[in-house]
């Protein structure tokens, strides 16, 4: 390194000749960023849901006066599948016997109204209608009924009714509680509902007093 | 005529490079005599661009980007690609070109990207050309993502929907981050619009500032050869690689005769089998998408399906081998570093990614592994430290494992296609490990690996 250089060196670090103006640019820069970024805000935002979007979440009414016991109806709330599905005896007896295979039987992490209760998973008193969003926990895809017991539709010996999720395999049972050790991490959920009379039901709305 | 010629173009080169441009990257662009069949598909791929491009300009003048149902009961997306097929003079041949375009891009871009690892065309000083290459690379699988929900069949919609909800796996902001991308809580009109803005414009603006970047830094430092051996250590007394042809014409009329070829192949398909069996259109996105109801079987199209498969084979049961070959990996590392504060280093992210493998839920690693396994490839420069960069003379050692690696891959993209099954998924997991093996210990393989002497020039028969 030449003696040249070193002076150089010295000369910018001890000051320079237009300290004031490259503060200003440095100021300016700043601003402009500042004026930059903003600018990036209303684009992000947009990204997010419009008005019409979040405002599209009407509850809707489901007649079940024709559903007969073992079927099954599914209603279209927020763009989302809804199954009611009318269960007979067996298939409620089947709910109490299979704890062990299931990895959350008392649907503890599941999301679910607090006047869902028990097994059934259902209000009290009507554990016949078991009502819930048909969207798999894992990524989405909407299971498949399975309710045939034992392997005539491809489920194994074991199987006792349930679903089966078409993309990842995830197994549920009549209750919509996930089987141990599969995709899903938690039980199908259970959307907010009140019967209007025996045979009508609204989805998307708890309130009391309606 | 002549001498008018030239005193137009010495107007225009007075006021714009076009000689100058001619010259870098055509005339006198000088590439290695010696290339053989694997360095057709860049001059593919760009072709393959081009029809995309071209195709997808027409597409956009009859397809219209509507959720919502028409007269008769059809999403106008849907129906407006089925008007496209049916209605529209020459609409059908268009579609298919573009439809089988794409997979066609990912079949000469794979190939492209093999031959990369062959000649070893990532090493010094190519390494920006390969990480352009990867940025492209990632561009057309969102490419091929955003487009696929278009028709707005039953594929679209739940493929859409799965892939979506992928990014909810990401800890606390991850459900917010869904709901942003889809700009809605369910896929819908929303997320269909600007999907389609990502597909036309966005995208293709990257992916075409990308493939320039690409060219240029390739043109700045020279094309890599079946030998792995630097042309321009010899030049002659005018400064010209001895083993350098230009460009043009010789690889241009190299080119085009390969065009012909694969524009023959290409229509073949397009006109007696589309569809590619199901592969290149799958049959389920024939029906409208239903958000009601999923098909019984659903995978991705052919070209996302190893991937596809890494992510299902991260299950709970498989982190502890994921933790295993980490933790091999990080030992390794801390032997051989010599650097203190590097070693201590090495072990600590070791430590860090083992507990998380167990603190964070499977279904976050199996979304981290499926877009690792992608990412990997950028790391390929770094990881590679064999005295050699051909595989002509690299060792035994390097050409079993690599060769392992192409059978993993393979055996993986079909998996991907098949419904999940209890074999297929340990089967996955051992491929998914092997995988990731290729890429962890290959700092260590490529060194201990038996080499041949590399020739002073090209060999060339």
């Amino acid at each position: 390194m030449s003696n040249d250089k070193n002076t150089e060196a010295e000369a910018k670090t001890a000051g320079c000749g237009d300290c004031s103006r490259r503060s200003l640019i440095a100021a300016t820069a700043v601003v402009g960023g500042v004026a930059g970024i903003s600018a990036a805000v209303p684009f992000a935002m947009s990204f997010a849901p419009s008005e019409r979007a979040k405002a599209a979440g009407a509850p809707v009414e489901a007649d079940i006066s024709s559903l007969k016991p073992g079927d099954m109806t599914t209603v279209e709330w927020q763009g989302k599948p809804v199954w009611i599905v009318r269960r007979t005896p067996a298939m409620l007896a089947s709910l109490k016997a299979d704890a062990e295979l299931l990895a959350d039987p008392e649907s503890k992490r599941a999301e679910q109204p607090d006047y869902i209760k028990g097994e059934a998973r259902t209000m009290a008193g009507k554990d016949e209608y078991f009502v819930c969003i048909g969207i798999c926990t894992h990524l989405g895809c909407s299971p498949t009924p399975k309710f045939v017991v034992g392997a005539t539709e491809g489920m194994g010996d074991k199987w006792q009714g349930g679903f089966l999720c078409p993309c990842h395999g995830s197994q549920f049972d009549l209750a919509g509680r996930v089987l141990k050790s599969m995709p899903a991490p938690d039980n199908l959920k259970i959307p907010p509902y009140k019967y209007l009379s025996d045979t009508r039901i609204l989805i998307g709305d708890d309130s009391k007093g309606a | 005529m002549n001498k008018l010629a030239q005193q137009f173009m010495g107007w225009v080169d007075d006021r714009f490079p076009a000689t100058k441009m001619y010259k870098e990257h055509l005339s006198e662009y000088y590439a290695p005599k010696n290339f053989n069949f694997w360095y057709f598909f860049g001059s593919f791929a760009l072709l393959v661009l081009v029809i995309q491009i071209v195709t997808g300009i027409f597409l956009v003048m009859h397809y219209k980007p509507d959720a919502s149902l028409n007269a008769s009961g059809i999403p106008v997306a849907f129906a407006s690609v089925e008007y496209i097929m049916r209605d529209v003079p020459g609409g059908w041949i268009i579609r298919y070109m573009h439809s089988t375009g794409a997979s066609a891009f990912f079949i000469v871009v794979y190939l492209h990207m093999f031959r990369g690892m062959l000649y070893g065309s990532y090493r010094k000083p190519r390494e920006l050309i390969w990480l352009f290459g990867v940025g492209i690379f990632l561009c057309l699988m969102a490419e091929a993502f955003f487009g696929y929900l278009l028709p707005w069949g039953q594929m679209s919609g739940w493929g859409a929907q799965v892939i979506v909800n992928l990014f909810e796996a990401i800890p606390v902001i991850g459900k917010d981050l869904s709901t942003l991308i889809r700009g809605d809580f369910v896929v819908g009109d929303a997320t269909l619009n600007r999907f389609f803005s990502f597909h036309v414009i966005a995208i293709p603006l990257v992916l075409i500032g990308l493939v320039a970047a690409h060219i240029i830094a390739l043109h700045e430092v020279g094309s890599n050869n079946p030998d792995g051996v630097e042309i321009k250590k010899h030049k002659d007394a005018n400064g010209i690689p001895l083993d350098g042809v230009p460009f043009h014409p010789y690889y241009t009329v190299k080119d085009i005769f390969g065009a012909a070829i694969f524009l023959f192949i290409f229509s073949a398909i397009i006109f007696f089998m589309p569809e590619g069996g199901g592969y290149f259109l799958e049959y389920n996105n024939f029906v409208p998408y239903d958000q009601l109801k999923t098909p019984p079987h659903i995978a991705p199209v052919w070209y996302f399906t190893p991937y596809y498969s890494i992510l299902r084979a991260t299950t709970s049961d498989f982190m502890p081998w994921l933790a295993g070959l980490v933790a091999v990996i990080g030992a390794l590392s801390f032997i051989s570093l010599r650097n203190v504060v590097l070693r201590i280093v090495a072990a600590a992210i070791t430590l860090v990614i083992v507990i998380l493998f167990f603190a964070l839920d499977a279904k976050v690693w199996g979304v981290v592994m499926m877009g690792g396994s992608v990412m990997l490839f950028a790391l390929l420069p770094w990881l590679d430290q064999s005295p050699v960069k051909s595989i002509r003379y690299k060792g035994p050692l390097f050409k079993s494992i690599l060769a392992v690696w192409v059978v993993c891959f393979l055996i993986l993209g079909y998996l991907g296609v098949l419904p999940p099954s209890p074999v297929g998924k340990i089967v996955s997991q051992i491929c998914s490990l092997l995988y990731l093996a290729f890429f962890g210990f290959m700092p260590w393989y490529t060194r201990m690996d038996k080499t041949q002497p590399v020739p002073e020039r090209v060999t060339f028969e």
